[in-house]
């Protein structure tokens, strides 16, 4: 991290640590769902920007979690332990992947993005054709986890503290997945992008390191879908649809892929242009449509990259 | 120490490798030539796990390997170079070189670890670039290397991964003549310990350090031999190496 995007982080960390002091109840919901969408789009991305792995299934891990949440209380008006139900719900996020990602890492490019899509449209029909959890009119949850911190408990009823967890769980995510890119696993991840042949001639089993981080993926967005469904206090097979899965490829693609921040960075600009554009005309995904092909067409390295794309072009029409 | 028992690899029709058997022996240069097309680069493949033979197998010490696939045959200690250089091109050559070495490094998954403070795969990399002649180009990106540094760095990155046995294929295609004699003095070095096996077109630099060497046409072995009797069999002057040698 250069010392630009350093002093640019620590900013934006202010803002919006200070936001709920003068933003309203309205902004303070709407930024405490990016928060949850950026944690989803940074898992996606260890995959799509860090390993090269193209998934369009990913929602499955999203939304199975928030089915999870629902799934772990007896009925609806009960209030479930957040630190059994969460766990429970990011294993189970988990260990699809494992299952999913065991299978569909059989297969590369094109063909892991199809059988990526298929295994997730399993799990949306699973919950969209019989009657577990609602069918597909979904489930309300009309109670929200009790989260007992010592003999404090966290009110995630409350915006300002479920914001504030949200802050928390994104930083902590992020911080997260920067060590891991660090670690050697990382390292080698990023080697599997660059030149997978390479990387298994030296003696590394790829499929181990995409398995594994497949399956780390699949947990995070597991961890964003339970607090997704928390927040909106209601669950449907649309969580876990291929729409989600594509926009939150959006998110990590409009950000810049693989370097995290991207990620953050994307999920804000895609939610807030869908919340401003919605605003001005209700034709408003043809302005989405226009806002997107603008910044791939014009910032190949995404939202973060904007910065490099501007020297590269410089320099070239300097050189040129 | 790795040695090819009647392997065999057709594709379709064509019979690319024909029942080749061959011991690559510690300590000694086996080069391998033959014209373009007539199976070594795929001998190479098959000796690394690249692909699978159609029939025959590789013996690692003895031990036939059946199916084998490539990040097996490299932790069995067996390191390959590629024919066109195949190196991280985003990476600079001390990360490439730091990569491979940490290919054979145990506790992998200890997540919490930088990998820029892993000090055994740093040293194995700067080791592995000063015997190349790369230290100068530590932080260029592999990107930015000459064609010769980065026939160079390819090697490089098999060292990093201390190799007892090294499939070298063509490592001074495209090099200059200094380069080339680099590489060549860098071959005699590194026999000392390991075994090697050479494809090159190169015939000179062969000659000057191939203590065996294998001729191939037509995906089958023509003669295997010391230096001198190859050079003297009358099947290899007429079907390869021509009158001028």
């Amino acid at each position: 991290m250069t010392r630009t995007r350093r002093v640019l982080a620590i900013i934006a960390l202010l803002v919006l640590a200070a936001l709920p002091l003068f933003a309203g109840k309205f902004y303070v919901e709407l930024i405490a769902k990016i928060m949850i969408m950026a944690v989803f789009a940074m898992s996606l991305d260890l995959l799509v920007g860090v390993t090269g792995l193209v998934s369009l299934g990913h929602a499955a891990f999203f939304g199975l979690a928030s089915y999870m949440l629902v799934l772990a209380a007896p009925d609806q008006y009960t209030a479930v332990n957040l630190w059994t139900s969460l766990p429970l719900a990011v294993f189970a996020s988990a260990l699809l992947a494992l299952v999913i990602g065991a299978l569909a890492l059989r297969t590369r490019g094109v063909y892991f993005i199809m059988v990526t899509l298929a295994f997730s449209q399993m799990v949306y029909f699973v919950f969209h054709d019989t009657k577990l959890a609602g069918g597909s009119d979904g489930t309300y949850l009309y109670v929200k986890p009790k989260a007992n911190l010592g003999a404090w408990s966290l009110n995630l009823g409350d915006s300002a503290q479920f914001y504030y967890a949200m802050l928390v769980l994104l930083v902590v995510s992020f911080l997260f997945l920067r060590m891991l890119l660090a670690s050697r696993f990382g390292h080698a991840l990023r080697g599997i992008r660059s030149n997978e042949q390479r990387m298994r001639a030296l003696g590394f089993n790829t499929y181990a390191y995409k398995l594994a981080a497949f399956t780390i993926a699949g947990a995070i967005a597991g961890l964003a879908g339970y607090f997704a469904a928390v927040q909106f206090g209601f669950v449907n097979p649309e969580m876990l649809s291929w729409h989600q899965s594509a926009n939150v490829l959006l998110m990590v693609i409009l950000g810049g892929m693989g370097n995290l921040a991207g990620a953050v960075v994307g999920a804000f600009a895609l939610v807030l242009a869908q919340d401003l554009f919605s605003s001005l005309t209700k034709h408003w995904l043809l302005l989405m449509g226009g806002f997107v092909i603008a910044v791939v067409v014009l910032l190949p390295n995404g939202l973060t990259g904007a910065g490099q794309t501007w020297r590269h072009w410089r320099e070239r029409t300097r050189s040129g | 120490m790795l040695a090819a028992s009647e392997l065999t690899r057709r594709f379709g029709g064509l019979v690319a490798v024909d029942r080749v058997s061959l011991e690559l022996k510690r300590a000694e240069i086996h080069a391998l030539i033959g014209t373009n097309g007539a199976g070594k680069s795929t001998l190479i493949n098959l000796l690394a796990g690249e692909l699978p033979p159609s029939a025959g197998a590789a013996l690692v010490r003895g031990e036939p390997l059946r199916a084998a696939r490539p990040e097996h045959m490299a932790r069995l200690g067996i390191g390959r170079t590629f024919q066109r250089s195949n190196v991280f091109f985003e990476f600079s050559a001390f990360e490439n070189c730091r990569l491979a070495a940490q290919a054979r490094l145990p506790r992998a998954w200890a997540l919490h670890e930088p990998a820029i403070r892993c000090r055994s795969s740093s040293e194995a990399a700067t080791r592995a670039l000063e015997v190349v002649g790369l230290s100068e180009r530590h932080d260029a990106p592999a990107v930015t290397l000459s064609h010769g540094e980065r026939r160079a760095l390819e090697i490089a990155m098999c060292l990093a991964t201390e190799p007892s046995v090294l499939l070298l294929d063509e490592p001074l295609a495209g090099m200059g003549a200094e380069e080339s004699q680099r590489v060549i003095e860098l071959l005699r070095r590194l026999r000392s310990d390991r075994a090697i096996l050479l494809v090159e077109h190169d015939m000179d630099a062969v000659f000057a350090v191939a203590d065996v060497i294998t001729v191939m046409a037509d995906g089958a072995v023509l003669a295997s031999g010391l230096p001198e009797a190859v050079r003297a069999d009358p099947t290899v002057r007429e079907a390869y190496l021509g009158d001028g040698i």
